[in-house]
Order: C-alpha cells, then structure tokens, then sequence
C-alpha cells in the first residue's frame, strides 16, 4: 500500500531528530544563544510544512493506513520500520507539528537554550514516531523515548521541586511500559504459534485469536501503561506533580502531546488488537473515566495555585477522552479523537497564559493575583476565550468533542454519560470562580504594573485561538477525515465480538455540526433500550 | 610435568590427538600477546613504558579480534566442528565470545594506560594479566569438555585475583583480592566436585558425551546426576555473580582497581555464560525440566535483590556491582527459556554489556582521583557542568543500561524478554521489567546528580538561578580544554596530574573532589567513545549485531 514514493513520515521522523542532532552541535561558545532558538524553530517550523503537506495529500475518505512505508528493522528480532498514517492519528500528528514550533517561540528559557532546543526537537521526533508507527515495538520505542527528554527538560528547566517531579515522572511511566513489552511480545508470539510468522506489526496482529483470559489478561498488561501515559485515574499521581514543576514548555508539551500518547495508544493497539477484552473490561474503564472527570474537577476547584489547577482540569479532560473512547460507538470515538485534538489546543494555550502570567508575577496564586484585565487586557480576552473553549462552550472546539462524546456514551451507557456530565458543571465553576479572581476586582499595585502580552506572545497565541475557534465552527474537514477511520475500527471491534453499535450512533459528522442535534439525543435515548443489553 | 609426557610418550607410543590449530588460533595469540610482553618487558626493562605495553596489548587484542573473524568466516562456511579430541568446540558461538573478549582487553588495555600512569604504576603486569584473564575466558567460551571448562576458568579466575590486588597502595585492594581469591577457590572447588559427579553418573566428561548419554539412557536414580548438575550452577553462579552466590561482588567490585572492575564484569561474565549455556542448554538440554526452575528462581533473586540493593548505595561501583547482579538476572532469562532464541538473546546481551559496563568504567577510572579514591555518587554532582561531554557519555552508557529505546541496551533485554515469553515464562518476563523500572531509578540518580550544580544538598531550591556555584565556573575553562577531544594526549597527560594536584593542595579535601577538573586521558577518551557509539550506533541500526548473535546460535556444535 506504498501509495507515494517519497517516504513521507519517515521523512517527519527525521528532520526533528536530525534538528536535534544538529542544534546539539552547534558550539555554545561562540554562537549566540538565539542561534541555537531560530534553527530549531526552523526545524520545526520545516516539520509543520510537512505536515501540512501530507494533510493536503491524505485520501479524506479512504479509513485504511496512508503513506505506509514498511522496512525490516531487525531481521531475526521480526521488528519493522513499519509508518502509516490514518483519520485518527492524522490530526494528533498535525496538533504535535502545530504546538512545538509555538512551544519553541512562546516558551523559551534563560539558561541554556541549545540543550533545551535539542531536548525538545527529539521529544517532537519521538512524539511523531509514536502516532505513526505501526509496528508494535517500533511505536515502544518511541513511546519510551519520550521519556527522555521529558526528564531532561522537567529536571533540567522545572521549577523548584523538579528533581523529584521528573524522577517521579520517569519511573511512574518507566515501570507501567514494563508490562507492555511483554505484552506486545505475547501477542507477537501468540501470532506466531497461530501463523507461523513472527512479526509486530499491527494489520498483521490485529487478527490474532485471542482466548478470553489471554485477551483480558494482555489488553491489562497494555492498558496499565497507556492508563500511566495519559493519565488515567487512578494512575495519575505522578501528573500533578510534573505538570506544576515542568517548565512552561514541559508542561505544554506533557498535557498537550504526550499525554495523547495513552489515549492514543488505548485507541490504537487496545482497541485493535482486544476487541473482545475491550468490551469486557468497559464498565471498568468507564468508571474510571467517569472518576478522573469527577474527581479531577472537584480537586481542580480546591486549588488556588494557577498552574495546579489547569493540571488538574486537564485530568478531568483526559476523562472525557476516555469515556468516548469505551462508549464504543462511532460518534464516541470520533469525539473521543477529535477532543484530543481539541483539550491538546486548549491545554497549550492555557499552559502558556499561565506561564506568561508567571513570568511577570513570579506566583501562580490566585489569591496574589487581581484584576489582571485592566492591566493586561488582551491576556485577560485571550484567557477568556481558552477558558470558554475548555468548558465547552458551543462555537468553540471543546464543545464538539464533548458533546460527541457524551451523546455516543449516552447512547449505550447511559448513566455513566450523566456522570461525566456533572464534570463539565464543576468545570464551569473552578474556571470562572479562578477567571474572576485573577482577572477581576479592585487591582493592587503589582496588578496595575503587570504587562500585558508581548507581541512575539500574541503571535504565538494567535494560531491557537484561531484553531480554537476555527474548530468550534467548522470542524467538518476534521471530521470527515476521522470518521471513516473510526468506522473502521468500530466495525472490527464490533465484528470481533459479535455486536451492532446503535444506527443513530454512526451519524458522527452530521450530529456535531448542530443539525440533527435534537434528533441523535432523542432517537438516541428511544433505541438505548433495545440496544443496552447487547453486549 | 613437560618430560613426564615425554617420557610417557617414548616409553608407550601414546596417541596424541590432531591439533587444528586454527580453531584456538585467537587463544593462542592472546597467550603468546602475554607471554611476549612479559619476555620483551623483562628483557628490556628500561625503555618498556607503560605506553608500549599498550600498544602491544591493543595489537595482541586487535590481532585476535582479526584471527576471530577469519575463525567466523571459515566457521560459515565449512560448518561447527569439534576439533582436539573433543576437546574444543569450534563453532559459531565460540567465535562470538573470542570476539567479545578480545574487544573487552583492547578496551580495557586503553582504560588502563591511563591509570597506570596516574597511580605511577609502571611496567607490563596489568597488561599481561589482562592478557591472561582473557585467555581463560577464551577457553571456556570454546570448551567443549568440563575439564577444559575448568582449565579455562581458573586461568581466568586467577589472572582476575591478582588484578583485583594490583593497587597495592590501597588496602580495600587487597582486601578485594583476598575475598575474591578466597571465595573464587572455594567455589572452584565446589564445580570440580560437581565436574566428579556428573562424570561418575555419566561415564564421561565431554559435553557432547554426556549429551549423547543423557538422550540414550533414562538415568532410573539420578541423585549423583542432580547433584553435581547443582554444584556445576553453584560454581557458574559465584563466577556471573548471581543471587545467592554474589555476596563477593558488591565489596570486590568497590575494592579493585577501577578498570579491573571493568574486565571483570565484561570478561567473566562472558566467560561463564558461555560455559553455562553450553553446559546447561546443549549437554544437559534433556534434563530441563530439573534445573529451569532452580535458574528460574535465581533469575528472579538476582534481578530483584540486584535492583532493589542498588538503590541504597552510596558508592558508584559498589551500584554497578549490584547493577551487574541484575543484569546477569536478565542473561539468565536467556538460559533459563533454553532455547536457540533464548541462546543467541543471551550472547548479544553479553555483546552489548561488554560495552556498557566498559564505558562506564572508563568514566569511573577518571572520575577517580589520585589513589583510585572518589567514587561516592556525590562526587558526580556537577559533572555535567565541568566535562559535559564526559556527563553526555555516562549518561548516555547509563540510560543505555536501564534499556532506554535506540540503545543496544533496550534491544538487549527485549531479546531476553522475548525469548522468555517465548518459552512461556510469562512471571518471569514481567519481574524481570519490573526490576527495570527499579533499576532505571538508580542510573537515573545518578544521571541527576550530574546535572545538578556543586554543593547543593537534595533537591535544587530555585529553577532559575541554578548552576550559579562560583566554584565549578572558575574551573569550567580549565575543563573545557581537557574535554575537547582535538588536543594532544601528552600535554593532557602532564596538565591533567598538574592541575589535579595544584586544586587538591589549594582546597579543602572535601570541597575538592566536586570541584576537581577531570581531564580525560586521549586513550581512555577513545575507548569511551568506542563504547558510547557502539551503544547507539547498534542501538539505532540494530541489524548487524543481532543477526550476528542469531547466527552465532544457529552454528552451535
């Protein structure tokens, strides 16, 4: 299926990790350090229009793998340099592309720059390695390289407590992939046994015959480090911790783009390869996305340091993701991808106002903070319009993948849909009560002294609202490029273990743009009986 | 002992066997590499210098490499043999072994040159006992019978015990050397006993023999069998160091001198897997199901007690020794599943740890101060501000070893975890990850505390003032210029003692060692590099090396 000659993702691999290379040989000496910034936002910049280049050639309606490129990697181990690119990962791929170069231009540091323009160029080139590649071990390894330079910049560039964040960071994620090796090499074996083929690759494994136990027992082992990676509660507690004392850029980058790499993988490989486990284990899962949304807005709404309260909204949005995903039904999963898209936009921009507001106030807490609108009044718009979008306010991105969410679970899994639905009302109350303290009131004096956004800050924020707004508005192209993708997957899914998700439910596009918005909730509601008890 | 047999042979025409010399060829050069040395040193004792005894050590280790791979050629293309009366298994996987250790004295041999030069030791003994030791390790990776297995590891062991004494200024040396030597006698001991049962069970002591025995006879009372098979793993475990028989290696491995530490982690290791494979995997392949779960059980003590005992030291090498224990768990995977998959997992493990644990042995050798002192993991802090291109290297080694992905050290224990999971040891596979993630923790401390500025306790307390010690910036320039790798290596090597003394006489001892330039000899800076490119060049084209290991397997005598 090599549908062009010029090997595409490979070549997105490369140009960051070459960056990388080549920013981490440029002397420190006798170059300035702004030399080191410019050629790795270069790099990326590159890297962005690659993206978009393979955006504009990918097939809209075509569900299967695109710009497969497939070369063995290591003979006698069966591991393949083995890229792809579907709906799904497509626009993870595109978000990742988007948010390094504003990463690199919005959240750069003091000391150091050109070790921290290498740390991040190789996590871009890991992050993309993660989300199209297709082979199984192949996607460990950068899966775990990830871990790299995510500690380096946490313990190298954090804040106060960042030595036991990134050590905390790293063994957490470390020990949860311990167990998706050996599960990935099951699989492979078990493959093996049956065909007599070893390989990792994942359209070849995907139709492994799994028994029950060893299905529920590997889809475990797999979930366990995804559920660590994204975080799922009640894996989370290493997040909190990193998210507060990473650096701006870490925690842009570990809320926005690797914490997409669980999800992504629950998605990619749980999904794909334990249909059947999947379905098992969903009332599991779902409750512990329904929790992770529940709690993490109540612990939000307890904060009154800035920064600690965004990392905790955004566990409570990985809930969301979440539930979609286990929703099991076309609208579920396709509002499940789309609000990673999404939450990785909002986080980012929200990541970075509150590092901005750092960098002029020296305090995340809210109770040192006030009447930043008058002094600042475009951070206090631009602050606005992200904290709307993360509520979910129609016309804004968050809005559609929240809603594709909760009518996909709400079709088949009704209560824990009005659950995670209370989320969104605790959402509502920590982001205005946390809105009005910092940005209205009666301002002291350091508030009237506070700066407002530079323009280098406006130019970086610019994209993200857009996007933002852009994808409230229009997200068709989006979805119409995740859907057929997502069918796919639900109808394997839904093969594999013999079941048939809802008619209403596959009407994903049309439901999300706000015309048929009353009628998928009703018909939904009617054929939840009929259909409820299916699996 | 020479005219005994010759006189023997005159009086009764005894049949002496075949000599193909060109399966212990590598074997030969090593011995002779040592034997010349110590005769051209002896002759000329005044112009040998340290330096010349490591140039014929590299050329010995680098001609036996070569003589290797001619062996590797002829053993592709005409098949295994079993050469010397049965004596010698001439194969691939003996071929694979000379190979890793040769590379393991050359690199070694350039470790050392710079020592020996910092601690006034002069003359050709280190070489020609690393010689030697390796030698030994050679033959067991050969051996084809128990008694040559035994030959070949007390010449290994041996060679190893005086090394472990070389530095005679210091007592932990000594007192290295004696627990090593005291204990390594005792668990030879115990392996011949277990070399006398097994050949009064088994009628012989020739591997494949007793192989062909063991498939032909159903043993109906095997209690001798069972018990010199136990005392054999008893004896293997004392020499890889593994749980319950490493009570030695935390203290030996502190107490040698640092780049003996490093040949005796690589070499024998190599050494003793080799012979444990052979032994357990080929001879007694039919008797799996007696001693899988006894390794099984050791797999799992080492890998365990190895990462959760590393965690508490203080001192770098007494964590490696621990480092090690755990690494010999995950080796033991490989045997333990006993198969060809589990055989050739087990021998790239050996390959890449050889340059995993050299390289950061390397480092340790010139983190160390005058007298082989210094070895705290305090003593690092800082490190990656003065030599950052050092701190680049042991990071790199480090995380290399906790298996971090495009490194030979991932590829290396997922070979062994797949080779686990494919003979079913499911519990085993995922303890032996688990105690990954324990170990990661320990190198990663130590990758932290390079990076963290000089004299601050525990965690940093300001993110944005951090490296503002005075201290490590008025010796950063000096160690800018030792760490650039174009200057030329005398006037390092006479810089580098200079500037150590005039720092360790002008500060206080203990603010000294953090503060100390490192200045990295031109030898030893080649051999860390050699280990840091190998470990990521293989890491990211994995090909070579692990078809080679394969292949090696395949060609088993």
């Amino acid at each position: 299926m090599s549908d062009t000659a010029f090997p595409f993702l490979t070549t997105l691999i490369l140009i960051p990790a070459g960056g990388a290379a080549v920013v981490a040989l440029i002397p420190r000496q006798r170059v300035a350090a702004w030399v080191h910034e410019a050629v790795g936002l270069a790099v990326s910049l590159v890297t962005l229009a690659l993206a978009i280049t393979i955006l504009l050639r990918f097939q809209t309606s075509f569900g299967g793998y695109q710009f497969t490129s497939d070369h063995i990697w290591a003979k006698s181990l069966g591991i393949h340099w083995s890229l792809g690119l579907d709906g799904i990962s497509l626009f993870l791929v595109m978000m990742a592309a988007v948010l390094f170069p504003l990463t690199l231009l919005g959240a750069r540091v003091k000391r150091d720059p050109r070790s921290f323009v290498a740390w991040v160029l190789l996590l871009e080139a890991a992050c993309l390695g993660s989300f199209v590649s297709l082979d199984l071990i192949l996607f460990f390894l950068f899966f775990e390289l990830t871990l790299v330079p995510t500690y380096f910049i946490i313990g190298g560039w954090g804040y106060a407590r960042r030595g036991y964040a990134a050590i905390k960071f790293f063994i957490y994620t470390f020990a949860g992939s311990a167990f998706l090796l050996v599960g990935m090499v099951a699989v492979a074996f078990i493959h093996q046994s049956q065909t007599g083929v070893l390989t990792f690759e994942l359209p070849a494994l995907m139709h492994t015959h799994l028994s029950g136990t060893a299905g529920v027992l590997l889809f475990i082992a797999f979930t366990i480090a995804f559920a660590v990676k994204a975080p799922i509660f009640p894996f989370h507690t290493w997040s909190p911790v990193a998210y507060a004392e990473a650096p701006t850029a870490g925690s842009v980058l570990l809320a926005a783009v690797l914490a997409k790499l669980g999800a992504y993988g629950i998605i990619r490989f749980d999904l794909n390869l334990f249909p059947q486990a999947t379905r098992t284990l969903t009332p599991v899962l779902l409750t512990l996305a329904v929790a992770g949304i529940l709690y993490g807005a109540v612990v939000a709404c307890a904060q009154r340091d800035l920064k600690r309260l965004v990392a905790f909204s955004s566990l409570a949005q990985l809930g969301f993701i979440v539930l979609g995903t286990f929703a099991l039904t076309s609208q579920g999963l396709t509002g499940g991808v789309i609000q990673m898209v999404n939450h990785g936009l909002i986080i980012a921009a929200l990541f970075l106002i509150v590092g901005w507001l750092y960098e002029r106030r020296k305090s995340w807490q809210v109770t040192e903070l006030k009447g930043l609108q008058w002094s600042a009044p475009v951070m206090a718009g631009v602050f606005t319009a992200v904290m709307l979008a993360s509520i979910g306010v129609p016309g804004l991105n968050g809005f559609v993948g929240e809603f594709l969410i909760l009518s996909g679970t709400f079709l088949v899994h009704r209560w824990w849909a009005l659950a995670a639905t209370l989320g969104i009302i605790i959402a509502a109350v920590y982001l205005l009560w946390a809105y009005q303290q910092v940005f209205h009131g009666e301002p002291t004096e350091p508030d009237k002294q506070t700066r407002d956004l530079g323009w280098t800050e406006r130019l970086v924020i610019a994209p993200l609202i857009l996007l933002i707004v852009f994808l409230g508005v229009y997200p068709k192209p989006v979805l119409d490029r995740i859907t057929p993708s997502v069918n796919q997957l639900i109808a394997h899914v839904n093969q594999v273990t013999h079941t048939q998700q809802p008619a209403v439910a596959t009407g994903g596009a049309s439901a999300a743009t706000g015309t048929g918005t009353g009628g998928g909730l009703g018909s939904g509601s009617t054929s939840n009986g009929a259909t409820g008890g299916g699996h | 002992m020479s005219s005994l047999l010759l006189a023997a042979a005159s009086v009764a025409k005894l049949k002496t066997p075949h000599i193909d010399y060109l399966s212990i060829l590598p074997i030969l050069i090593m011995m002779g590499g040592a034997v010349l040395l110590v005769t051209v040193s002896s002759l000329f004792r005044q112009v040998m210098g340290v330096s010349s005894a490591t140039f014929i050590t590299v050329v010995t280790a680098v001609a036996t490499l070569v003589a290797a791979l001619f062996q590797w050629h002829h053993v592709t293309t005409r098949g295994a043999q079993v050469t010397i009366a049965g004596a010698i298994a001439y194969d691939g996987f003996s071929v694979f072994i000379q190979i890793v250790v040769a590379i393991a004295v050359g690199l070694t041999a350039l470790i050392a040159d710079g020592y020996l030069k910092r601690e006034n030791m002069d003359g050709p003994e280190f070489h020609v006992l690393a010689m030697l030791s390796a030698s030994g390790a050679m033959l067991m990776g050969s051996a084809n019978d128990l008694i040559v297995i035994f030959l070949g590891l007390e010449i290994l062991s041996i060679a190893l015990y005086v090394l472990a004494a070389f530095n005679h200024k210091r007592v932990e040396s000594g007192e290295a050397a004696l627990k090593y030597f005291v204990l390594g006698a005792f668990s030879s001991a115990i392996f011949v006993y277990g070399i006398a049962l097994v050949y009064g069970a088994t009628g012989s002591s020739n591997l494949p023999q007793i192989a062909d025995y063991l498939s032909k006879n159903v043993v109906a009372s095997n209690g001798v069998l069972l018990a010199g098979l136990a005392l054999l793993l008893v004896g293997f475990g004392f020499k890889i160091a593994a749980v319950p028989f490493h009570m030695w290696s935390p203290d030996v491995y502190q107490g040698s001198p640092s780049p003996v530490t490093g040949l005796m982690a690589a070499i024998a290791k190599a050494g003793a897997f080799a012979a444990l494979l052979r032994v357990f995997v080929s001879s007694f392949g039919t008797l799996r199901s007696d001693w899988q779960p006894i390794v099984w059980g050791i797999a799992i003590l080492s890998l365990v007690i190895g990462a959760i005992a590393a965690l508490v030291q203080k001192d770098i090498k007494r964590m490696m020794a621990y480092s090690s224990i755990n690494h010999a768990g995950f080796i033991l995977l490989g045997v333990q599943a006993a198969t060809v998959r589990g055989v050739s997992a087990s021998l790239y493990y050996l390959f890449a740890y050889t340059f995993m644990v050299l390289g950061v042995f390397a480092v340790i050798t010139v983190m160390a101060r005058d007298g082989d002192n210094g070895h705290q993991i305090t003593d690092y802090r800082g490190l990656g501000k003065r030599s950052p291109l050092l701190a680049l290297a042991l990071a790199v080694l480090l995380l290399a070893q906790a298996g971090i992905p495009f490194t030979t050290g991932f590829l290396a224990k997922f070979s062994v975890v797949a080779a686990s999971v494919d003979a079913h040891s499911y519990v085993l596979a995922a303890i032996a990850m688990g105690s990954a993630a324990i170990a990661a923790f320990f190198y990663l401390r130590v990758v932290v505390t390079m990076y963290s500025p000089v004299g601050a306790v525990g965690d940093l307390s300001d993110g944005d003032g951090t490296y503002s010690s005075g201290a490590a910036s008025a010796t950063a320039p000096a160690a800018g210029s030792g760490d650039r790798t174009g200057t030329s290596g005398d006037e390092t090597a006479s810089s580098d003692r200079v500037a150590s003394l005039t720092v360790l006489t002008e500060a206080p001892p203990e603010a000294s060692v953090a503060e100390r330039v490192v200045v990295v000899p031109r030898l030893t800076r080649v051999a860390i590099g050699l280990c840091v490119a190998f470990t990521v060049v293989f890491g990211i084209f994995p090909g070579p090396i692990v078809d080679f290991a394969h292949q090696a397997t395949l060609l088993f005598a």
